[in-house]
């Protein structure tokens, strides 16, 4: 049986399954917790489960939690050795309404790898903005209008709020590059204690953009400096994916509905510039030119 | 062994000698002591394998025993007031996902205005949440439900969580002789936690399942099946209890002088010993009355009440919550188990938010209804005269 088997019911260009299945082919067997949310939507449909491995979907906010009471149940059992313990979350999920959770669970070093699916917004429900959603992006609840462009404020800075934590290991992915995810979420597990991945995912429909260029616009993200790929170990950074002639975030934002407003707003070229801005600061606080 | 110990004690030492695997909880007045006691013990190392864990909140801690719980562990918390409403959507989805978290809860009153007294509005406010309730007197009693209340939620035609309700400070707080249960009697009576089904990457199974309208009404009618089937475990449970113990604490209800009772009064936790007193020295005036001790509240034994009170023509219920806009919550049941019959309901609320209930009340208030002075439905005993002002 597949651990993340066939029958789900993702819309074509997803980012999701991709994510998942890369994570779980770096884990192995493993006890899931999951969020409400897309992944929960598309995989758990009574009688349908895509899952191969043990998994529970309890409430919206509390994966964290949830995996925590799992690992202790492992160990008190003495049942450790069947696998690790996974949380497959979305951003909302993580960066709003779960981040007391999700702060509990990396306070009490629980030896849980916990996965961000970051699509950048409540994708699930319909676009309405959370805490990851960038600036900019014209969501259901930030829509640009004849005043405002959209997301006014950047995303939460979950990696910095996860090393605050101490977590042992921290670090962000892409659907893009399905082999880093894997290497990354099997990399995590050499190390015991809570650990934060964070997997920039193409949501389709929210995003506005075509199934068939879902991959190339996650790229971009990266290639962009606006996603920027990075590895903490044990509070140090160790590795980064260094960009050759990183592009002009225009490249990225153009090929989205989301910031298309973007282009012909009033504020749109400040906001433009913002995002230009976020993108070069990464590029010099990781040093990602390569 | 008999000690004089505090409730908390009472609770602490019952749950530990239940052999939980995993024990998580947030402190809150005044069920704290429960927790630090079961603390203290666990930094002792008497607690064996368990996994003790102190949550973020109370909302964080019932999120662990779902966890743990549908791992196949035998879970405890205890709460109230505050922080059970906060686990309230946990809790919920608990009893959905059939999973038999067993909780103890030290009863205090809701906010706003924020009081840190008793009463039962807290775990009136999760009647409906498929969770079995059942409420104490004393804490002799609470020491004895532990094991039972593992043994019934644990129970394969059950499989519900299920919450034991003490009063708060009243209860958790008293000093009260206690027999003591020694662990080789509560390791007979009570086996370890074997559930049907379990979170293994031997057998992996998904929890938690959403269901459409094709699927969803069987699950939420499987929990009421349950709970339904729960009335005839429970009482096992009860009657194994007196049997193996010596103690026997009644069954749903225990009924007291009922048969030629013109007047049956009803109570539910620690107000139970006070109107039982009454009861009997109204009793020794000659008056025509009989008690009722509730102990279980969820499933309501509304046969066992309906019997009880089959030849009188009025009952009192001692209530201790409200729900706005209706009558209270155990008159609301009492109502509907005797609906064929033509009795009256008197419906005194006393004791909100920790006031005190005096022995004169209890006794002026069932003799005005005995004497024809009080009319039937929710009314307040004990208010002081005051203006409410509306600006």
């Amino acid at each position: 049986m597949k651990l993340f088997g066939s029958g789900h019911g993702a819309c074509p260009g997803c980012g999701l399954p991709i994510a998942v299945k890369s994570v779980l082919e770096g884990t192995g067997p493993c006890f899931v917790a999951n969020a409400t949310g897309c992944l929960e939507i598309i995989s758990s449909q009574y009688g349908k489960s895509a899952w191969g491995v043990p998994y529970i979907h309890s409430v919206f906010e509390n994966s964290a939690a949830v995996a925590a009471g799992i690992e202790a149940a492992l160990k008190a059992l003495g049942r450790k050795d069947e696998g690790p313990v996974v949380v497959f979350a979305g951003d909302g999920a993580t960066a709003d309404i779960g981040i007391g959770c999700l702060s509990g669970m990396f306070d009490r070093g629980h030896d849980i790898l916990y996965v961000c699916l970051d699509n950048e917004a409540y994708q699930n429900t319909g676009n309405q903005q959370s805490g990851l959603t960038p600036p900019g992006s014209n969501t259901t609840t930030t829509p640009s209008g004849k005043v405002l462009p959209g997301k006014i404020k950047p995303k939460k800075d979950m990696v910095s709020i996860a090393l605050a934590h101490k977590a042992v290991y921290v670090a962000t992915a892409s659907v893009a590059y399905p082999r880093d995810i894997t290497r990354k979420a099997k990399r995590a597990l050499e190390f015991e204690g809570p650990k934060y991945l964070q997997i920039h995912s193409v949501c389709v429909t929210g995003w506005g953009v075509d199934g068939k260029q879902a991959i190339p616009v996650a790229k971009l993200a990266v290639e962009t400096a606006l996603y920027p790929l990075v590895e903490y170990e044990n509070g140090q950074l160790v590795r980064v994916k260094k960009i050759k002639d990183r592009k002009p975030v225009e490249e990225y934002l153009k090929l989205q509905r989301r910031f298309r407003h973007l282009f012909k707003h009033p504020k749109g070229k400040e906001v433009i510039a913002e995002l230009q801005k976020i993108a070069d600061e990464n590029a010099k606080k990781y040093g990602l030119d390569a | 062994m008999m000690k004089v110990v505090r409730g908390f004690y009472a609770v602490a030492y019952s749950v530990k000698l239940c052999r939980p695997d995993v024990i998580c909880a947030y402190p809150i007045t005044p069920q704290s002591e429960i927790v630090e006691n079961i603390a203290q013990m666990y930094a002792n190392g008497e607690l064996g394998n368990c996994e003790y864990i102190t949550a973020e909140s109370e909302f964080g801690a019932a999120s662990i025993l779902v966890g743990a719980s549908a791992t196949g562990a035998r879970t405890y918390t205890a709460t109230c007031s505050q922080g059970l409403i906060l686990m309230s959507e946990v809790l919920w989805n608990a009893a959905g996902m059939r999973l038999p978290i067993v909780l103890t809860i030290a009863n205090r009153s809701l906010s706003a205005p924020l009081s840190i007294w008793n009463d039962h509005q807290d775990s009136m406010a999760m009647r409906d949440a498929g969770i079995i309730q059942m409420y104490v007197e004393n804490n002799q009693e609470v020491h004895d439900m532990m094991p039972q209340a593992f043994k019934i939620a644990e129970n394969h035609k059950v499989m519900l969580p299920m919450m034991v309700c003490m009063d708060g400070y009243k209860l958790t707080h008293a000093y009260e002789p206690v027999d003591l249960l020694n662990q080789e009697m509560v390791d007979e009576f009570l086996p370890p936690y074997d559930p049907p089904v379990k979170m293994t990457t031997k057998d992996p199974y998904t929890f938690g399942s959403y269901a459409t309208p094709a699927s969803y009404m069987e699950f939420r009618a499987a929990v009421y099946n349950a709970m339904e089937r729960s009335k005839k475990i429970i009482e096992d449970v009860y009657k194994e209890w007196a049997e193996v113990s010596g103690r026997n604490w009644g069954g749903h209800i225990v009924a007291e002088n009922c048969e030629d009772a013109d007047v049956c009064v009803m109570a539910m936790g620690s107000l139970v010993g006070l109107v039982r007193e009454v009861v009997k020295e109204l009793r020794g005036e000659g008056k025509k009355v009989g008690f009722i001790k509730i102990r279980t509240f969820r499933p309501f034994p509304a046969e066992e009440i309906a019997k009880a009170v089959d030849n009188c023509q009025k009952i009192i219920v001692f209530e201790r919550s409200l729900s706005m806009g209706s009558d209270a919550p155990v008159t609301l049941d009492v109502k509907s188990a005797i609906h064929k019959k033509a009795i009256d309901v008197y419906s005194p609320v006393v004791g909100l938010g920790g006031r005190d209930v005096p022995h004169k009340l209890v006794k002026s208030t069932i003799e005005e209804v005995i004497e024809n002075k009080a009319k039937p439905g929710t009314y307040f005993k004990g208010l002081k005269d005051y203006e409410e002002v509306i600006v």
